[in-house]
């Protein structure tokens, strides 16, 4: 929903520098979104001197070094550390993406760290993303079919309609996507976001399902599917290098199929 | 609201209201039609400087202007009618401003249809061919 003025306690202050240990040589400053609710106390922007000789090369390994090292209140989400979790999903020098697949080298200068945009913040980089989930469910993610599955083996499916799935069964809900795009920002509570749209259009081209028109009518609403304005900040920050903007367009292009 | 509904409750809401396609559909077809219409609009425009009242209006009595001129009018507002339900839509998020900010937009837009159809209308049914 659209908020253009700030509630109370939202205003980002100044916060604590934490310097780099004496002898460092080679450093590099991260500034980092710190809130944590109990406190009642705004958020605010901690700086870190981080010592890059004894640094890992990915920005998730700075974070974790501010966290054994410098800081260990600071909080966030980590597990797979390769890019197929997606737990580590938060706004990085301005872009959503993950940090353990993003290296140093490939951020020039300062780097600054916050939440992914728009969401409750649990706390410091941990964002709520309880409402991205229940969209997810929402669009039923699963095989859905009237015919019943053959006794002895699995349900077949050509190679060539294997390929409609590649680029879209890859989403790992990271919520880059979605917490990239102004409608989302402005209409989260009834816009279902890219990253529910592109796992819908996953099973609307499945061949082995058969519950295609129901998907189409489960969507087909002003606010669930048509708050898309193609802006594309969706396919630009997929760490995953996925295009949902393009599979909520197939899915338009399927509601005016089924009507012309 | 204090709520006790499960996040999926929320999400599904009042549930597709199976519609917007149209929208989209007629969103664009205006667009495209409002291409060549806008060209021929603005290079009319573009001639009317050196007229007078009564060149204009034999100018305008044309069936073929006068057409155009309908067909700018019509599509024009139906499109704008349109897009700004949309940017209604996008950024008013109290439910009873939003309706009556569209309601307010659509009177809008068809008073000045119909307005500047009856304008065409008259100029064009009542101006004396030849001076």
């Amino acid at each position: 929903m659209a908020e253009f003025r700030l509630p109370a306690n939202s205003i980002v202050k100044k916060g604590k520098h934490f310097d780099a240990p004496e002898g460092a040589t080679n450093t590099r400053r991260f500034s980092v979104y710190r809130y944590d609710p109990d406190t009642g106390e705004n958020p605010r922007v901690d700086t870190y001197d981080l010592d890059m000789d004894t640094c890992g090369p990915m920005v998730l390994d700075a974070i974790i070094k501010i966290k054994s090292d410098m800081d260990a209140t600071l909080s966030f989400r980590r597990s797979c550390r390769e890019g197929i979790c997606g737990s580590c999903a938060m706004n990085i020098n301005g872009s959503n993406t993950l940090a353990c697949t993003i290296a140093l080298a490939d951020v020039e200068g300062d780097i600054s760290i916050y939440p992914l945009p728009h969401q409750p913040v649990v706390k410091d980089l941990v964002s709520d993303l309880t409402n991205f989930y229940a969209q997810y469910a929402s669009v039923e993610p699963w095989l859905k079919s009237d015919t019943p599955a053959p006794p002895d083996r699995e349900r077949l499916q050509s190679p060539e309609d294997r390929e409609l799935l590649d680029g879209l069964y890859e989403c790992i809900l990271c919520a880059c996507c979605s917490t990239s795009c102004p409608s989302y920002w402005w209409n989260s509570d009834r816009y279902l976001g890219p990253a529910a749209l592109l796992a819908s259009y996953r099973w609307l081209v499945d061949s082995r399902d058969d519950n295609t028109g129901e998907r189409l009518d489960e969507v087909e609403d002003p606010f669930k599917l048509y708050r898309c304005h193609t802006i594309m900040n969706c396919t630009q920050a997929c760490p995953k290098g996925l295009n949902p903007a393009k599979a909520i367009a197939s899915t338009k292009k399927m509601l005016i199929e089924r009507r012309l | 609201m204090n709520t006790l509904r499960t996040p999926l409750s929320r999400v599904k809401g009042l549930g597709s209201a199976k519609d917007g396609t149209d929208h989209f559909w007629v969103q664009r077809l205006t667009a495209i039609a409002l291409a060549p219409l806008c060209l021929w609009f603005c290079f009319s425009l573009a001639s009317l400087p050196s007229m007078d009242y009564a060149e204009f209006t034999q100018w305008l009595s044309s069936p073929f202007r006068a057409v155009m001129m309908l067909l700018v009018i019509l599509v024009a507002f139906y499109h704008a009618a349109l897009g700004l339900q949309v940017v209604i839509e996008d950024y008013v998020s109290d439910h009873a401003l939003r309706t009556g900010g569209i309601i307010a937009v659509k009177m809008l837009c068809a008073f000045l249809a119909v307005t500047g159809v009856f304008s065409i209308l008259k100029i064009a049914l009542t101006a004396t061919t030849g001076n």
